[in-house]
């Protein structure tokens, strides 16, 4: 974005994955989910997420499997494009230019060569039009094709996706809008409509929100605002059509979905129940509770044995056609809004947030997984719209990340708020937090702040809060009160002139507390609560404060709503420095010096970051993004990097996260980053269950041993990293003792291959025999366990093209391993 | 998926007091057994010999009660005017007591004629022992002199004077025979060494002096006196160590636990205060009149408290045995062996367990709350049991309900019966500061559900006629604990030093009661 620094904004993990219904893949083992700008393959059988199909520029708004090629995928995007994949492989086969905004994209096996897509006409947010268009996609060699076969199919459409739908064997497609079912059929050309009332007599709200075609009979499911669901039939005679009622759902009926036979319907809403409706069977129905969010979508495979959902909370279900659910795909809940800061756990390093309702979720960054929840409200969740329910609006971890303190609140719209205060200790042996005190009334009024304090000896939790008073948590003040069990409980009840606390902020060390009131910022000694001192600077309330970190401790840093970021010295509690700019989010890096500060102003926030002992900001980015923020977070690096660019330096020991008001998690990535990135995704090698050919059993227990050695970059986060050996040491162990030179030949090189810690290839010339011959060696010893394996997979049909794909890439890894040690082996035998 | 959580019953503590060790060893006594006297008991003393029994000084006579009778084993009636002070020797076979005429007897414990009597004191002896050598008794009269007599002879042998008020408290010292401590309503406490001949140490109580107490390492000074109980500490040359403000009327008398050494003050308020070594109140004992005069047993096996009715009310200690006596009198249940077959197998090392998937047991209003039973839900959480005894469980579906938004559709379509279980309810709980804000609520919906047929059903409109007076005078209450509350404000605004207004925590805990 900016030329001269290498440093530039990236979407990190977790974007949305449940914007589009995710597809099955014919063989079942596969689901395919739009997420993002790119379209991301998981394993239907472990979950894990394969790789992702990237190319598009923009949001991904609609993916289809191709009708004549299963193993094919459509995927179309706001950026007007739609590409044709290979989703094994993840290989783009071809790129058609629509030229619009694309929001859908449906296909149909009888209209071979034509995709049918959503497109918007006008630009102007006010009255979006959308279109329904058939694009006959052009067959042409070309990677980049530009269609412009465009012809109308309708304008008369929602802008929800899930109100069209193709029915029987291609021959109509049925679209509703507001209160009309459109049927266009293909062959006569023309449009039935039939429309409903707004309402009825009893209330109801006959508005379309889905609907579903029968695969191979005259029959339309239509969904409704008030969770009715209706079946339409004999359309085909405008004047004679009849429909039925069903009604199950007490909300919209947000999805409705066919079984491949057409045996079942199923539909789902806001009350994350998926209802399977016998068809011709009237009111005879499963239910599926508690499945999480409310159901956006629901999906079948092809066979009918896998159903999907996705729901609200970014979640993708999968569930058997038994009704049971085999696996769960989870990826960042972001909800509505996100209440909690964004938090680090100081154990697992993973970014902390509220997530599914009642509940907090720790989100592994790094391998862009999410770990566990951790339900706090601890309350059945009632899903039903416009309900008030418990929410946690607040957390903070202490700094050993021994403890968590979170604030769930409930009745944020009406007047009776009611909120609880809770305090967890972390248990080493379940590894997971355990409800420590639960504190009902902790103050009069809402709490806007909380703090832990910073100092390793004692733990103290301050809570700002809309009473006017700040006060001290401590564990065990009351020593009276069973000793053995260490409950928190209040210390100290901190005023100053009844005006309303709003932030509150340890210093490094612990020794001070900073506390914001309004215009004034006072500073409290948590020994003996004693107000210190009092700093002002006005006019403006105090928006955000921090203290400087190690070498800048002596620093207070405020910014207030009247554009004004000022620095003190707490030595001579005068002002430092000052500066006007409209701030609205400060957030230190607790591993160095610098401080984040984030300006929204004239329509985009800039970035800037400075030391609090230098005037000269370190780094500044213009146009962050467009919009606001408010939650950032330092997370510290596994492994340091070593810029020496200035401009990047900042990066080294941790990566700012920060989150936009569109619920986009972004972070900064550097040039080197990149690399480093590039050259490991390219050692990713495809998961095991993609290719089973004969030889790729033969080959692939090993190379999964071997990728264990090579990549340690996938280590569990959460779990203790084992040391790793070296890897000539390894090799020389897990070669068979009888091909082994005699060990007194070994040894000088064994210890010589210790002393040389580069794994690189210091020896470029290798022998392609040796080579040959070592891998021949692994492979008769893999031989064995591996024959009863092949017996149990029958197919073996693509054998040809795949063995030699699988072979050349045993080829490369043989020559990726290091034979450094063997290399001296040759030098010294002749 | 995911199972149904079930309903949380929380734990709520009641506000006020906390449960500690001490308050749980106080509280380990059984209800007091109630004696009456002729008159006021001014002194009880617990004789230090194993049976422990105890002298109880009352009009003009002195009764001896062992440790379990409720009938004097003895009684020493021949005195003439009301009798005071009687008290053991160390040994416990004399007993020697003052009068109101001035005599001082002394009494063999077999015996029933005083075996001395020393004569010369002209007004009134309210306080009489002897010193720890045992042949000589010291005395404290309201002729503002306090004598030292020989009990061999029954001469006096000499006679301090140095008090200017009647010496209406004494205690002999355990460790020197010739040190002893008065104090005398010339506000003042005053150590006395016989072999000076003089007092050798002073100390201003401040108020007339009830009564003192030596600590068994003389090192510490009680004195009791007006409102206050002070403490003094003797090796610091008589320095004020604390000052304590407990009761609302005068300190009459304290006595020390053998357990622990933990201080007992019994005032004319009716109340008997335990403190703990920090000199904090852990217990209160209430009595039906103001307390005269209080003996605590060695080992603290008995606390005896006389009153100015003439009622002397005794203590006894609870025992472990008890309790087990008790509990072995229960009913064992049928036993478990029968119904579970191979409990005791254990599995080899090369078994394969399959362990039995644990079913989740719901509640009855949990499984109706699963099927969104509502009104079914909040019948069960009314049942008369639940009601009654766990009020807690019938709150929390309530506010579960509440939370679900269906409080109304639960309350609604009620005949009189289960309305008229509701408002009882109410009018039983709405007060109790853990439920007082979701039964204002039920309290609420009810009435705007139902005003339209209150009138129809008279024990309807009686309850609701209750549940008003009784609201009525519930807000004039939480009024005026709001003016209470201002003027505490104000004068804590005007305690706190000038620096910056700090909140004092007392003052925060209170609202915090109040917003409770």
């Amino acid at each position: 974005m900016v030329e001269k620094s290498d440093v530039r904004v990236v979407r990190c993990g977790g974007s949305k994955i449940n914007l589009r219904p995710p597809i099955i893949s014919t063989d079942s083992r596969f689901v395919l989910c739009a997420s993002g700008d790119s379209v991301k393959v998981y394993s239907t059988r472990t979950e894990e997420w394969l790789h992702s199909l990237q190319g598009h520029t923009n949001q991904v708004t609609g993916i289809a499997l191709n009708p004549a090629n299963h193993l094919q995928v459509y995927s179309c995007s706001a950026d007007g494009t739609v590409k044709l994949w290979d989703f094994i492989d993840g290989i783009l086969i071809k790129t058609f230019i629509i030229g619009y905004r694309l929001f859908a994209i449906y296909v149909s096996e009888k209209h071979d060569g034509i995709v049918f897509l959503h497109i918007a006409l006008d630009t102007d947010s006010k009255n979006e039009c959308f279109q329904l268009v058939a694009v006959h996609l052009p067959k042409s060699a070309e990677q980049e094709v530009e269609a412009k076969e465009l012809s109308a199919v309708s304008s008369r459409i929602s802008p929800n996706p899930s109100c069209t739908a193709f029915g029987r064997e291609g021959q109509y497609i049925a679209f509703a809008r507001h209160l009309q079912l459109n049927v266009y059929f293909f062959r006569k050309q023309k449009t039935y409509s039939f429309s409903l009332k707004a309402t009825d007599k009893k209330g109801a709200k006959n508005a379309f929100t889905c609907i579903a075609c029968h695969p191979a009979d005259d029959c339309i499911a239509t969904g409704h605002e008030d969770g009715k669901i209706r079946l339409w039939r004999n359309f085909i005679h405008t004047k004679e059509y009849t429909y039925s009622t069903q009604h199950w759902h007490h909300n919209a009926v947000n999805t409705l979905c066919f079984t491949p036979e057409g045996t079942n319907l199923l539909s789902g809403g806001i009350e994350s129940v998926l209802v399977q409706w016998q068809y011709g069977a009237g009111n005879r129905k499963e239910f599926l509770p508690r499945l999480g969010g409310s159901i956006l979508h629901v999906s079948t495979s092809s066979d009918g044995q896998l159903f999907c959902t996705s729901h609200s909370d970014n979640k993708i279900t999968v569930i058997e056609s038994s009704f049971k659910v085999c696996g769960v795909i989870q990826g960042l809940v972001k909800g509505d809004a996100v209440f909690t800061d964004l938090m680090i756990d100081p154990r697992s390093k993973a970014l902390v947030l509220n997530g599914k309702p009642g509940h907090l979720q720790f989100y592994s960054l790094l391998r862009d997984k999410h770990l566990y929840n951790l339900d706090i409200v601890q309350q059945e969740y009632i899903y039903e719209a416009g309900l008030d329910q418990f929410e946690v609006v607040k957390a903070a971890f202490d700094i050993k990340g021994y403890w968590l303190a979170t604030v769930e609140e409930r009745g944020q719209k009406s007047s009776d708020l009611e909120f609880v205060l809770k305090l967890w200790a972390y248990d080493e042996r379940t590894q997971s937090f355990v409800l420590n005190t639960t504190i009902t009334a902790a103050h009069t009024d809402r709490i806007i702040s909380m703090c832990f304090s910073s100092s390793e000896e004692t733990t103290m939790l301050v809570t700002t809060a809309e009473d006017g008073q700040f006060k001290a948590w401590c564990q065990g003040a009351d020593a009276d009160t069973q000793q053995d069990q260490s409950f928190w409980s209040c210390d100290f009840v901190g005023s100053y002139h009844n005006l309303t606390p709003t932030n509150c902020s340890f210093s490094a060390d612990s020794s001070l507390l900073a506390v914001s009131f309004q215009e004034v910022i006072t500073i409290w000694s948590p020994d003996t609560w004693e107000l210190l001192t009092t700093l002002c600077q006005p006019p403006g309330v105090v928006r955000d404060l921090c203290f400087g970190q190690l070498s800048c401790s002596k620093y207070l840093i405020a910014t207030t709503t009247r554009n004004l970021l000022c620095c003190w010295n707490l030595l001579t509690c005068a002002l430092e420095w000052s500066t006007s700019v409209e701030v609205s989010k400060l957030q230190p890096d607790p591993l160095s010096e610098n401080v984040a500060a984030f300006s929204y102003q004239s329509k985009h926030t800039d970035l800037f970051v400075f030391k609090p002992n230098e005037p000269r900001p370190l780094f500044t980015h213009k146009n962050v993004c467009s919009e606001k923020i408010h939650r950032a977070v330092f997370v510290p690096r596994e492994e340091l990097l070593n810029n020496c660019d200035e401009s990047s330096q900042w990066l080294n020991r941790s990566q700012l996260y920060f989150l936009t008001q569109n619920m986009d998690l972004l972070t900064f990535s550097t040039a080197t980053e990149e690399d480093r990135m590039l050259s490991s995704s390219k050692r990713l090698v495809i998961d095991d269950s993609i290719a089973v050919t004969p030889f790729y059993l033969l080959l692939g227990k090993h190379r999964q041993q071997q990728q264990k050695l090579n990549t340690p970059s996938h280590p569990a986060a959460d779990k203790p990293q084992q040391p790793q050996g070296s890897v000539t040491i390894t090799e020389l162990l897990h070669t068979p003792a009888h091909v082994l030179p005699a060990a007194s030949v070994l040894c000088s090189m064994f210890v010589s291959s210790l002393l040389i810690s580069n794994t690189g290839f210091p020896f470029p010339f290798f022998s392609p025999e040796m080579e040959m011959e070592s891998s021949e060696q692994e492979m008769n010893s893999e031989k064995e366990e591996d024959q009863q394996e092949l017996r149990a997979q029958g197919s073996v049909d693509e054998v040809t093209p795949k063995l030699s794909k699988a072979q050349e890439r045993e080829l490369k890894r043989v020559r990726k391993t290091d034979f450094s040690w063997m290399a001296g082996l040759i030098d010294s035998k002749p | 998926m995911a199972s149904f959580k079930p309903t949380k019953v929380q734990f709520l503590p009641k506000l006020g007091e906390k449960v500690t060790e001490e308050t749980l060893y106080w509280k380990n006594y059984k209800s007091p057994v109630q004696i009456k006297e002729f008159g006021a008991i001014t002194k009880i003393d617990f004789s230090p010999l194993p049976p422990h029994n105890y002298a109880v000084t009352a009009s003009t006579r002195i009764h001896i009660y062992g440790p379990h009778s409720q009938e004097p084993i003895r009684s020493f009636t021949r005195f003439r005017d009301t009798a005071y002070g009687g008290r053991f020797r160390g040994d416990g076979k004399l007993l020697v007591a003052g009068s109101e005429e001035g005599l001082i007897r002394l009494f063999d414990i077999s015996g029933r004629v005083a075996l001395r009597q020393f004569k010369g004191h002209s007004k009134a002896v309210h306080m009489t022992s002897f010193l720890s050598d045992g042949f000589r008794v010291v005395s404290g009269s309201d002729d503002l002199s306090c004598r030292v007599w020989d009990v061999p002879s029954a001469v006096e042998l000499s006679s301090l004077t140095e008090h200017t008020d009647y010496i209406r408290a004494l205690a002999p010292s355990k460790l020197n025979p010739d040190l002893f401590v008065t104090g005398s309503y010339d506000h003042t406490v005053k150590v006395f060494d016989m072999r000076s001949g003089s007092s050798v140490m002073t100390m201003q109580h401040g108020h007339p002096v009830e009564c003192v107490l030596l600590y068994p390492s003389e090192a510490l000074l009680v004195s009791t006196g007006g409102r206050y109980v002070k403490v003094w500490d003797l090796l610091k040359g008589g320095q004020e160590l604390v000052s304590l403000k407990n009761h609302h009327k005068t300190v009459t008398c304290a006595c020390l636990s053998s357990v622990g050494n933990k201080l007992l003050t019994g005032s004319l308020d009716r109340h008997v205060k335990v403190y703990n070594s920090s000199y904090k109140v852990v217990h209160n004992f209430d009595c039906d009149a103001s307390i005269l005069s209080m003996a605590i047993a060695p080992d603290d096996e008995a606390l005896a408290v006389g009153m100015t009715n003439g009622v002397l009310s005794v203590r006894h200690r609870r025992h472990q045995k008890d309790k087990e006596m008790l509990t072995s009198r229960r009913r064992r249940g049928p036993s478990y062996q029968v119904f579970v077959k191979g409990k005791n197998f254990v599995p080899r090392q090369d078994d394969f367990l399959v362990s039995k998937p644990v079913k989740q047991y719901l509640r009855k209003y949990d499984k109706q709350l699963k099927s969104f039973e509502v009104s079914k839900a909040l019948d069960t959480a009314l049942q008369t049991w639940t009601r009654t005894s766990k009020p807690d469980v019938t709150v929390v579906v309530i506010i579960e309900l509440n939370r679900r938004g269906t409080l109304k559709n639960a309350l609604a379509g009620r005949n009189e019966e289960s309305l008229t279980k509701i408002l009882n309810f109410l009018l039983k709980h709405i007060f109790d500061p853990r439920f007082s804000r979701p039964l204002l609520m039920v309290g609420d919906i009810v009435l705007d559900l139902y005003q339209q047929v209150f009138h129809q059903s008279p024990v309807v409109e009686r309850l609701l006629q209750r549940l008003m007076e009784v609201l009525g005078r519930e807000a004039e209450l939480q009024q005026e604990l709001l003016q209470v509350l201002g003027i505490l404000d104000t004068l804590f605004t005007s305690l706190t030093p000038r620096k910056e207004a700090l909140a004092a925590p007392p003052v925060a805990q209170e609202s915090q009661l109040q917003a409770a």
